[in-house]
């Protein structure tokens, strides 16, 4: 296809991708760069008779608003906003490794400063979700594989379901159950005969909720790739394995896995950019006092009705954007060296 | 794999349906649980006493004479104007999916078709665009909506999801296309068609499965997400999504958490019933990215 009919053909698509992200990326590394005004302020002097003169400062509403409206991007911070200690925090974190009781110490003030709590769930969520539910996902396949064809479809249809649904939706689903006032927070509650368990009261609960919710939210894709990659195991591998005198499970192991190997990296790879923005889970939870994530910091920042914090918000979205960049780049180093060989 | 599969012996067999069992109950239960609690009275599912109690309605019957309330569908879709929220997001979605179709199809094509480097590339940006986190975007376009007094609009948020959805709707679209012999169009331009007249009677009537299991998928993103549709419309534009995360705010303190509960339930029924009809294109969707991505 030559040159022009190509551009002609993908120019919407093309504009659209550019101006709707590519530009709000350069925008938000601008942003990122500033800090809203701080408020104008004046120094009034009020006299009276008796009292004499005294000086006060006040904030200049006006004088705030008018400045705002001129430079709405802020005043240029340079550096300042990703070394503050909503973010990076360097000043706190040398504070805390030159003096601090013991590495536990360390961890624990560390993990209050904002953008590392919410890095540490972030990290947690990815790393822990997207191993659990390909496991998950492939013993279901394993087992939907040996049920008889006719109950296939049903089954399918079931198992679909807590992936098709709105995150925020699925979220708030579970969440009412396992809340101290729904069937599975009360079940729990007699089980193991404490009253006063909660989702909310620690934090060990809530992420280990968020963590549940996420394998059950994202086990159903692996399990649709997975089955669908063992409708095309080659049958005489395996059944040379059997000759061989492989049991069932080193079938699976030396057969069935490897066949899968491909499809395992892709469906890890989306999963773990998937799973790095989490977001709907922890506002679905009401769970932002025990856990946070990078995307929820940002919404939280955005959300302000009054003000609304753009330089902070876009300093941490290009933090994120740098982890996704070190996620992804695995695969575009491995693609580049296929297309490379091509 | 079918003769390996009847030599399961009995107990393997047992354990290993069993285990699909389970499973799914784990997947199917928090619906079907909901969608009958949401009939009850908030006593009764949010009982503070015993969860039969949401079974068997015993609050429900004493406050309203039946076992089954329509209260908290009352309360949301005409009390609290949930109905609106619906129109929106029937608009915003239906509009999503045409747009990002056209667009996407008219570009996976010439990704399908041009032998040339840049492809390559064009795609790779694509991945990485994909791999973007919405809220990150979402940051990015406030300020410059704001200054520019588009913000809050529905077609604001309808480009803003179909960019979004590109990335995606091109890979899809173009391993799609790829599969579709290259010969076909081609025989068209010997005949004397333009690339374009080549495009529109030779390919977009054999394009229509590709398309529609795409389709579903921008569908999904569309009616899904979250992150751009709560940022980016205002208060009486809003769609389902954002509207049911309002109401988890004002509704708690007045103790009226059913109106959520019911508008949680209208918006998953509609995806219900997505998956029963388009399961087999939902499927080979996410298997054929899978296995060509």
């Amino acid at each position: 296809m030559p040159h022009r009919a190509f551009f002609a053909f993908i120019m919407p698509s093309l504009v659209a991708m550019l101006l709707f992200i590519a530009l709000p990326i350069i925008s938000v590394a601008v942003q990122s760069f500033y800090v809203q005004h701080e408020r104008v302020v004046t120094e009034v002097e009020t006299c009276t008779p008796f009292a004499g003169c005294t000086k006060e400062t006040r904030v200049d509403a006006e004088a705030t608003e008018k400045l705002r409206n001129e430079e709405p991007l802020g005043r240029f911070n340079g550096f300042g906003t990703y070394l503050d200690r909503n973010h990076l925090a360097v000043s706190e974190i040398g504070a805390i490794l030159s003096d601090n009781a013991g590495f536990k110490d360390a961890a624990a003030r560390i993990y209050n400063l904002p953008f590392y709590r919410a890095l540490a769930f972030t990290l947690t969520y990815t790393f822990v979700v997207t191993p659990f539910a390909m496991l998950l996902g492939f013993c279901i396949a394993l087992g939907v594989d040996a049920i008889p064809p006719f109950y296939k479809g049903p089954v399918i249809f079931f198992s679909l379901l807590p992936m098709i649904v709105t995150p925020l939706v699925g979220a708030l689903i579970v969440y009412w159950m396992a809340s101290s006032q729904g069937i599975l927070g009360a079940t729990l509650q007699t089980l193991l005969n404490d009253p006063t368990l909660s989702l909310k009261s620690s934090a060990a609960m809530t992420w280990i909720t968020l963590l549940v919710y996420g394998i059950w939210h994202n086990a159903p894709f692996s399990f649709v790739v997975f089955y669908a990659g063992l409708q095309t195991v080659p049958h005489d591998t395996l059944e040379s394995a059997m000759i061989d005198g492989a049991n069932r499970w080193e079938r699976i192991r030396f057969v069935v896995i490897p066949h899968l190997m491909p499809l395992a990296t892709f469906v890890g790879l989306v999963q773990l950019m998937d799973n790095f923005r989490v977001f709907e889970p922890i506002v679905g939870f009401s769970a932002e006092a025990n856990a946070t994530s990078l995307s929820w910091s940002i919404f939280n920042d955005l959300r302000g009705q009054v003000d609304q914090l753009f330089g902070s918000a876009a300093a941490t979205s290009m933090l994120t954007i740098v982890g996704v960049i070190i996620l992804l780049s695995p695969v575009l180093v491995r693609t580049w060296r296929d297309f490379n060989r091509r | 794999m079918i003769a390996t599969k009847r030599r399961l012996p009995l107990p393997l067999a047992a354990l290993s349906t069993g285990f699909v069992l389970l499973w799914v109950f784990v997947a199917a239960f928090p619906f079907i649980w909901t969608v009958w609690g949401s009939f009850k009275v908030e006593q009764d599912f949010f009982s503070r006493d015993s969860w039969w109690f949401a079974i068997e309605g015993t609050r429900t019957i004493a406050q309203t004479g039946s076992a089954f309330t329509g209260d908290g569908y009352y309360g949301a879709w005409v009390l609290r104007d949930f109905f609106s929220s619906v129109v929106n997001t029937v608009i915003v979605t239906v509009s999503v999916v045409v747009v990002s179709l056209t667009f996407g199809t008219l570009g996976g094509y010439a990704l399908a078709r041009s032998g040339y480097r840049y492809t390559f590339w064009l795609l790779m940006l694509a991945l990485v665009f994909r791999a973007m986190p919405h809220i990150t975007l979402v940051s990015g376009y406030l300020l410059p909506f704001f200054e520019m007094n588009i913000w809050g609009y529905m077609p604001t948020a309808i480009i803003v999801l179909v960019a979004i959805n590109q990335p995606f709707t091109l890979w899809m679209l173009h391993s799609f296309f790829l599969s579709i012999p290259k010969d076909l169009d081609e025989s068209a331009m010997v005949d004397g068609c333009s690339r374009f007249q080549a495009f529109r009677l030779v390919v977009i009537p054999v394009m229509w499965p590709g398309v529609i299991t795409t389709g579903l998928f921008s569908f999904l993103l569309a009616y899904n997400d979250f992150a751009v549709t709560a940022m980016l419309l205002s208060q009486p534009n809003q769609t389902m999504v954002p509207k049911i995360a309002s109401f988890l705010g004002t509704i708690q303190q007045e103790g009226n958490v059913m109106f959520a509960v019911a508008a949680v339930v209208s918006a998953t029924a509609p995806l219900f019933v997505l998956v029963l009809f388009f399961q087999r294109q939902i499927v080979s969707g996410l298997t054929a990215g899978a296995v060509k991505g």
